[in-house]
C-alpha cells in the first residue's frame, strides 16, 4: 500500500502511509486507538476507499469497491466481533453466502468435505457439524478463520483477535497462526497488545496518529517498553504497580449474595466480600462465570435472589437510579450498548445519568450552556480526542469512547465504583491514563470493584484479588501471591490445593 | 459555526430535502398513473392545488382539514421519540371526542370560553386515559402497544357507535349522533363560513411547546435517551417504563384533542363516524415531518392541502378523487422507505463513477 491517505470530517485518519506485507509472514500492525490501524485495514479490505494512494498485490495495482472485490483477490478479514449464526453448524456458517450448488439444492456433501478437509489440514480441532452456539469463543474464532480459508484467502487480516480470548486460547490461536504461516498465508494482526506482538509477529509496523512511525521492527531486536514508546511517543510504565497508600475500614460490603438470571439459573452463588476505603478489589475470572450478574446486582440493574449489599453500613437496594443516587458509579462492561447512546452528542453522553444534578439542570430545564462547558472541561481533562463535544459519540474511536465513560463517572462525586473491563479494546497510552485516573479515585479513600478479563490488568491494579468460577469465589488473595499460570488454573476451576501444589 | 454545527444544519437540510424529494417523486409517479388513467395530470394537479390554495375557501378548507391531522401527527411524533408506535390514535381520538361531547353537552354552568377550554381538556383526558390503559398493559403484562392500540381502536369505535345509536341518541335525531353541544362549548371560528377554528392555533402552540419540551427539559432528554438506547438509559438510571407511560398518555391526549376539535369545531356534536382514519393518517404526517413536532405543523398542512384539493376536485371536475388518495399513499411509501428513491440514485452515482475511472478499475467479480 503506497501513500494511503484518508480523511474523515475533522481528522486526517491516515497520512501518506506506506505499508507492505511479505508472503508468508505475520505482521503486527501496532498503534494506539485512533492511530489509523483499523482504517488502513478497512481500506485494504475494501470497506473504505482511500482519498489518495494505491494498493498493489504482487506488483499489480488493484482498487476495491467493496469487500467482495478484496475477497476475490484473496484478502479476508476476521473481525473482532464475530459474524456467525449461533444456530447454524460450523459448515453452514462457513459456506453462508457462497453455498456450492447442485442444481437448485445446496451441495452439502461438497461443502462438508471441503470444510472437513480444511479443519484437518490446519488442525483446527473442531467438529464441522457442531452448532456454533455450542463452541467456545476460541473455537468460534477458528470458525471465522475457516470462513476465510474456505474462500481461499491468501492474506488474512485479524482485528484484535486476542481481545475475546483467555490466555490459553490465545496460545492456541498463535499455534494456528504459525501453522498458517508455514502454509504460505500472509497474516496481518491489528493489535495494541505488546506481549502478543513480541510473541508471534515476524515484523512490527507502528502507526501513530495516522502516520507511519516504524515499518521494520523485528521483535527480536526490541522489547515491549520500546514498542509502547513508539506507539505513544513517550515513556510508559507498563507493569508499575501503585499499591494503595492507605486502606481504611470496610466501605462496601456484599453478604451472601445470590443472583439468578432470567431463566432462573443461579449465576452468583452465595458470594461475600468486603471492599475497604482506599482499596481496589479485583475479581479475575473467565467471562461467563457470573461476573455480569454480580455487576447487575451491585448496580441496581437486577434484584438479587438473596443476600444484601451495604454501602457505609447502610443497605443498598432499589433501581439503578437509587444506586447512583447513593453514590455508586458504574463503568459498564459493554460501552456501546450499555455505556453510551451512539447517536447522541459527546456532550449529552458526558452527563448521561447525571442530568438531574443541580449543575446540569434547574427547575427541570437542561442547562445546555453549562453542560457544554462542563463537557469541554472533561474533554480537556481526560484527553478525549475530538474537535468538538457536539459531535455524535459514535464518531469517536473505541478508546476515546471509553474515555468519555470514564470521564463521566470520575467527574462526579461517588463513594464506590463498580468498574467492568475498563480498558477493553484500548491501547497502551489510553490504558495508562485510565489506570491513573482509577488510582486517583481510590486514593481519595473510596472503594472500587474491578472486574476484568485481562488478567494483567486485574493483577496490576488490585490491592486484593478474588477469583470467580461458576458463580463462586474460589480464591481470595494478594495479587502477587499466585503466578499468572496459577491464577489461570484457578480461573478454570482447579482447586486451591491443587494449584498450590503446582507451584509458581 | 464550527464544522460540526455546520454538519447538524446540513443534516437538517438533508432531512428536509429527503421529505421534499419523497413528495416530488410521489407527485411524479402519481402523475404517470393519472396519465395512464386517461386524464391529464396537469389538469388534475392544477385542479388540486387551485382548489386547495387558489381560493380563500380552499385555503380555509385546507387548514381545517389539516387540524385533526396535526393533532394525531403530533401524537404519533411524541410516541415515536421514545420508541412507542402508537397505533391507537384513532381510538384515542374517538374517546376524546366522546368525553368532550359529554362535557360540552351536560356541563351547563360554565361561561363561554371557559366551557370551550374545559371541553377541550376533557377531550385530552379521554384520549390520555386510553393511552394510560395501553401503557398499563405494556408495563404490567408486557403487551406491545402496537397490538393493544389496534384492538382498542375497534373496541372504542364500536363502543361509541353503540352509544350514539342508542343511549346518547336524542329522539328527534335523524342519524346516529349525540345531542348538540352547548353554544358555550363551541370553538370560535377563525373565518366565517369555514370549519377552521381556534383548534388550529391550539395545535400549533402545542407543537411548538412539545418541541421545546423535547429539546430543553430533563424529561425530553430522558425520553430521547430511552428512545435511542433503552439499555444504556436503564444503566444510567433512567426509568424507561415511566417514559413509555408518559409518552402514551401525552400521545393519546393529543389524539383526544383532535377528537375534541372535531366535535367542538366541525360537527358540534359527537357523530357515529367522526373520523375516517385521522388517527392512522397521523402516522404518515409524522413520518413526512421526520417525527419532528415543528415539522408536523407543515406536514399536516401539506396533507390538508392534498385532501382539501381532493374535495374540490371532486366537486368541480369529473376527476375521481381516488387519485389524490393515491398520491397521498405514494407520499407515505416514499417517506417511509426513502431507500426506494435513494438506492437507485446511489447505483446510478457509482455507475457513473465507475465509467469515469475507466477499465483499469480491477477487482470485479467474486461472490455476489
Amino acid at each position: 500500500m503506497s501513500e494511503i491517505t484518508k480523511r474523515y470530517p475533522g481528522t486526517l485518519a491516515l497520512n501518506k502511509v506506506d505499508a507492505r506485507l511479505e508472503e508468508g509472514e505475520i505482521l503486527s500492525l501496532l498503534g494506539e486507538n485512533g492511530a489509523g490501524k483499523t482504517t488502513l485495514m478497512k481500506i485494504l479490505y475494501g470497506m473504505e476507499k482511500p482519498d489518495a494512494g494505491e494498493i498493489f498485490i504482487h506488483g499489480e495495482k488493484v482498487a476495491f469497491n467493496n469487500p467482495n472485490d478484496a475477497i476475490a483477490r484473496g484478502i479476508c478479514m476476521v473481525h473482532q466481533h464475530f459474524m456467525l449464526v449461533p444456530a447454524f453448524t460450523v459448515v453452514e456458517n462457513v459456506i453462508a453466502g457462497i453455498e456450492p450448488r447442485k442444481g437448485v439444492f445446496i451441495d452439502r456433501r461438497a461443502a462438508e468435505s471441503k470444510v472437513a478437509a480444511l479443519v484437518e489440514k490446519y488442525r483446527f480441532n473442531i467438529d464441522p457439524h457442531a452448532k456454533v452456539e455450542s463452541l467456545s469463543v476460541g473455537e468460534q474464532q477458528r470458525v471465522e478463520i475457516l470462513k476465510a480459508l474456505y474462500r481461499d484467502a491468501k492474506i488474512l487480516i485479524l482485528d484484535e483477535p486476542s481481545a475475546v480470548l483467555t490466555p490459553y486460547e490465545v496460545d492456541e490461536l498463535f499455534i494456528t497462526l504459525r501453522f498458517l504461516r508455514e502454509q504460505g498465508t500472509s497474516i496481518v494482526i491489528i493489535t495494541h497488545k505488546l506481549k502478543e506482538t513480541m510473541n508471534v509477529a515476524d515484523r512490527v509496523m507502528v502507526l501513530r496518529n495516522g502516520v507511519l512511525i516504524h515499518d521494520d521492527v523485528k521483535p527480536a531486536d526490541t522489547n515491549p517498553q520500546e514498542l509502547s514508546e513508539m506507539m505513544v511517543g513517550r515513556l510508559i510504565q507498563l507493569e508499575a504497580r501503585h499499591p494503595s497508600p492507605r486502606i481504611g475500614g470496610v466501605k462496601f460490603s456484599v453478604k451472601n449474595l445470590t443472583v439468578k438470571d432470567e431463566r432462573g439459573c443461579e449465576k452468583v452463588k452465595d458470594v461475600s466480600f468486603d471492599i475497604r476505603e482506599g482499596e481496589i478489589l479485583g475479581i479475575a475470572g473467565i467471562e461467563g462465570n457470573g461476573q455480569c450478574e454480580l455487576i447487575e446486582a451491585l448496580t441496581g440493574l437486577t434484584t438479587p435472589e438473596s443476600g444484601e449489599v451495604l454501602l457505609d453500613g447502610k443497605p443498598l437496594c432499589g433501581t439503578a437510579r437509587d444506586f447512583i443516587d447513593r453514590g455508586v458509579g458504574h463503568v459498564p462492561e459493554d460501552r456501546t450498548h450499555m455505556g453510551l447512546i451512539a447517536p447522541m452528542t459527546i456532550k449529552c453522553n458526558m452527563i448521561l445519568g447525571y442530568q438531574d444534578c443541580p449543575d446540569m439542570s434547574r427547575h427541570k430545564l437542561m442547562r445546555w450552556k453549562e453542560i457544554a462547558t462542563y463537557a469541554e472541561t472533561c474533554r480537556e481533562e481526560f484527553g478525549v480526542k475530538t474537535p468538538t463535544v457536539e459531535a455524535p459519540v459514535s464518531s469517536l474511536s473505541g478508546g476515546n469512547q471509553q474515555k468519555v465513560i470514564i470521564a463521566r463517572v470520575l467527574s462526579r462525586e461517588h463513594e464506590a465504583l463498580i468498574v467492568a473491563h475498563p480498558t477493553r479494546g484500548i491501547d497502551v497510552g489510553a490504558q495508562e491514563y485510565i489506570h491513573n485516573e482509577l488510582y486517583k479515585f481510590r486514593d481519595k479513600g473510596k472503594a472500587m470493584l474491578l472486574i476484568s478479563a485481562d488478567l494483567d490488568e486485574v493483577v496490576k491494579l488490585s490491592d486484593r484479588l478474588l477469583v470467580i468460577y461458576e458463580g463462586r469465589i474460589v480464591a481470595d488473595c494478594a495479587p502477587e501471591e499466585f503466578s499468572k499460570v496459577q491464577l489461570g488454573l484457578l480461573m478454570t476451576g482447579n482447586s486451591l490445593e491443587s494449584v498450590k501444589e503446582v507451584g509458581a | 459555526m464550527n464544522e460540526h454545527s455546520r454538519k447538524r444544519v446540513s443534516d437538517g437540510v438533508m432531512m428536509f430535502g429527503r421529505s421534499a424529494l419523497a413528495l416530488l417523486v410521489a407527485l411524479l409517479i402519481g402523475g404517470v398513473v393519472i396519465s395512464l388513467g386517461g386524464y391529464s395530470f396537469v389538469e388534475v394537479y392544477t385542479a388540486i392545488f387551485k382548489g386547495s390554495l387558489g381560493t380563500s375557501r380552499g385555503m380555509l378548507l385546507s387548514l381545517a382539514t389539516a387540524t385533526p391531522l396535526m393533532f394525531t401527527g403530533l401524537g404519533f411524533a411524541i410516541g415515536i421519540k421514545v420508541g412507542i408506535v402508537n397505533t391507537g390514535l384513532e381510538g384515542q381520538l374517538y374517546m376524546g371526542g366522546l368525553t368532550a361531547a359529554l362535557v360540552g353537552i351536560y356541563v351547563d354552568f360554565l361561561p363561554g370560553p371557559t366551557h370551550a377550554a374545559v371541553t377541550m381538556l376533557a377531550g385530552a383526558i379521554g384520549g390520555g386515559a386510553v393511552g394510560l390503559l395501553m401503557g398499563w398493559f405494556r408495563t404490567r403484562f408486557g403487551a406491545p402497544e402496537v397490538i393493544t392500540g389496534i384492538m382498542l381502536n375497534s373496541i372504542i369505535t364500536y363502543f361509541t357507535g353503540y352509544l350514539v345509536n342508542g343511549p346518547l341518541k336524542p329522539a328527534e335525531a335523524a342519524s346516529p349522533q349525540t345531542a348538540p353541544i352547548l353554544k358555550s362549548a363551541e370553538l370560535s371560528r377563525l373565518a366565517s363560513k369555514s370549519q377552521l377554528t381556534t383548534a388550529l392555533i391550539v395545535c400549533v402552540i402545542l407543537c411548538i411547546l412539545i418541541y421545546l419540551l423535547q429539546r430543553r427539559t430533563i424529561w425530553g432528554f430522558k425520553m430521547t435517551a430511552v428512545g435511542m438506547n433503552p439499555l444504556a438509559a436503564k444503566v444510567a438510571g433512567i426509568n424507561g417504563s415511566q417514559m413509555y407511560l408518559a409518552a402514551l398518555v401525552l400521545s393519546g391526549a393529543m389524539a383526544g384533542l383532535g377528537g375534541a376539535a372535531l366535535v367542538q369545531g366541525v360537527f358540534k356534536r359527537f357523530v357515529d363516524i367522526i373520523s375516517n382514519g385521522y388517527g392512522f393518517q397521523g402516522i404518515p404526517v409524522s413520518a413526512l415531518a421526520a417525527h419532528n413536532p415543528l415539522g408536523v405543523i407543515f406536514a399536516a398542512i401539506l396533507f390538508g392541502v392534498l385532501k382539501a384539493g381532493a374535495t374540490m376536485v371532486n366537486q368541480s371536475t369529473t376527476i375521481p378523487f381516488e387519485f389524490v388518495d393515491m398520491v397521498q399513499a405514494l407520499v407515505v411509501v416514499f417517506v417511509a422507505a426513502p431507500s426506494i428513491i435513494l438506492s437507485p440514485i446511489q447505483k446510478i452515482r457509482s455507475f457513473i463513477k465507475k465509467k469515469d475511472s475507466g477499465p483499469a478499475a480491477a477487482g470485479q467479480g467474486g461472490a455476489a
